[in-house]
């Protein structure tokens, strides 16, 4: 055989092994994840408040906890990041401001979570005394999720066909009814895949919410949170102080590994959506 | 020329950046009667036409300097409503695009963003456009059917319909059959003669022959300047510039 193509036989298959490997990875972490924890899982564990110094009882408020941080994360960052991203594709044209807000977007995406947790600390924490709350980590995971919503939202504007503008231009709509009838619906699909993406990230950010929404613990907070100020457990930060705050934490490995599970499965179930979504439009897409 | 004088341009230029693409028109197009606007690629055709609407506006570092009237108002003077103008010049694109939505909604969407929400109303415009497009015949069994299920040549019609249905004086045309097969543009050309009773009708076209078959007039554009302008017989049987003369025998082009 040519050496040549030799050569480029044996480089391919390196490159597919390496490839391959991204699934054992993934595979890998879900399996320990089932072996270690699957035991912990049962309707107890899904409902039942910690109990006996979280020893015993389940994750019910954190479960509760994280959907509620990421709803009410997805309702601030969903309307304006989608608002930002007609703005920039339809409107603003190629300003000087649009450059800044465009380094502005990837910059706010680029900064780490911690800083963005240390942040919404003094913003809303303490300086605009929102407390420890579901509020405060809300808003400080709207600020995190915020660029890839927008960034995903752009994308998705983008791909609209530009001949659907004009077609509709010509007609004598404006810029806005163009943009509402001939323009959003057929991004819309795009959109929602990066608003679940979002809340998949929102999901599972620990940092964050870690400074301003969370405690490790209180029995006599409700399961389920009374009001946006309550502070709450959530799935992830759980699992940290679990496996760092507890004082055994050998004895609750078990529910600390059941609950990255819980974690785990919420938020690849959520890609799962995104997935589903974005097929279903590709295929049914006639344009 | 004695006819009535729909469209004029005055010393119409139009650049895109360091870009010269027209220079200079002035132009009287009759109203009622069939304009073509020929030349080779890059010769400006397009750029004329869409200033005729405002659509360059849609381009990057379009500048457009000159004056366009319809009807004698200035289309760029200061408080000239642009929404209004493209109800009244509309456009048919170079490759017909519907939007993905059923038949019904293509040819409805015009008259609904301008007001009218009366179903029955709407049926009836819907039924009468696509009536003078010649395309009700084909499709008035499946008006709910998605427009992008139709042939080339019925999405161009549709495109007709869709642009009809908003009642404008003044249709553009930006090279429509140039994505059509023989028969499909055999049938936009007769729809062509058919409009021109009742509209202005301007059309761009790199197709001599096609030229000859539609226009009442050819305007003969060649690198952004305006080389000849006449009826279009006198124009094709003895053309008063030499340019021209080399361009439409196919000498160059």
């Amino acid at each position: 055989m040519n050496k040549k193509i030799l050569k480029q036989r044996i480089y391919f298959q390196i490159f597919r092994v390496v490839t391959a490997s991204v699934i054992i990875f993934i595979l890998l972490m879900i399996g320990i994840f089932i072996t270690n924890g699957a035991s912990a899982i049962n309707w107890t564990f899904l409902t039942d408040k910690p109990r006996e110094g979280m020893t015993q009882g389940g994750i019910f408020p954190a479960i509760m906890g994280t959907l509620y941080l990421t709803l009410l994360t997805i309702a601030f960052a969903f309307p304006i990041g989608v608002a930002s991203a007609i703005y920039l594709v339809e409107y603003a044209g190629e300003s000087r401001l649009v450059q800044v807000i465009n380094s502005a977007i990837t910059n706010l995406a680029g900064v780490p979570s911690i800083i963005h947790g240390l942040f919404g600390f003094g913003l809303f924490v303490t300086y605009l005394q929102f407390g420890t709350s579901i509020l405060s980590g809300a808003l400080t995971l709207f600020l995190l999720v915020l660029p890839i919503v927008i960034s995903a939202a752009r994308e998705a504007l983008l791909t609209v066909p530009k001949s659907f503008r004009e077609g509709s231009l010509a007609l004598g709509a404006t810029k806005w009814q163009t943009v509402r009838e001939n323009v959003l619906p057929y991004g819309l699909p795009g959109i929602l895949t990066g608003a679940i993406l979002a809340l998949a990230r929102a999901a599972g950010e620990t940092a964050p919410i870690l400074l301003t929404a969370t405690f490790f613990f209180s029995a006599g907070a409700p399961a389920v949170p009374t009001s946006l100020l309550d502070g709450t457990m959530a799935l992830s930060t759980h699992i940290y102080y679990m496996a760092t705050q507890h004082p055994n934490p050998a004895l609750v490995r078990s529910l600390t590994y059941g609950t990255a599970l819980v974690l785990l499965l919420l938020v690849l179930s959520l890609n799962l959506v995104a997935i589903v979504i974005r097929t279903r439009h590709r295929r049914r897409r006639n344009w | 020329m004695n006819i009535p004088v729909k469209v004029e341009t005055k010393n119409l230029s139009v650049s895109f950046g360091e870009v010269k693409a027209i220079k200079n028109i002035s132009l009287m197009i009759p109203a009622n009667k069939v304009t073509a606007i020929i030349g080779p690629s890059g010769c400006g055709k397009s750029t004329f036409i869409k200033s005729l609407n405002r659509m360059n506006e849609l381009v990057k570092k379009a500048k457009t300097t000159g004056e366009v009237l319809l009807d004698g108002n200035n289309i760029y003077g200061e408080d000239y409503d642009v929404v209004n103008l493209r109800r009244e010049v509309g456009m048919i694109f170079q490759k017909p695009n519907p939007f993905p939505k059923s038949i019904y909604d293509n040819v409805a969407f015009g008259p609904r963003i301008h007001g009218t929400h009366k179903k029955e109303l709407l049926e009836k415009i819907v039924e009468e456009n696509l009536k003078k497009a010649v395309l009700w015949d084909e499709v008035s069994d499946r008006l709910n059917a998605s427009a992008m299920d139709l042939s080339g040549g019925q999405q161009q019609r549709l495109c007709i319909s869709r642009a009809l249905a908003v009642e404008p004086k003044v249709i553009l045309m930006d090279e429509p059959c140039s994505a059509l097969d023989p028969l499909a543009t055999a049938k936009i050309e007769s729809l062509i003669r058919v409009l021109s009773a009742d509209y202005t009708v301007i059309i761009v076209t790199h197709n001599m022959q096609q030229a000859f078959r539609v226009a009442d007039f050819v305007a003969f554009l060649y690198l952004g300047e305006l080389i000849e302008y006449g009826k279009t017989k006198s124009m094709f049987e003895n053309p008063k510039n030499e340019l021209t003369e080399k361009y439409i025998t196919g000498e160059f082009g």
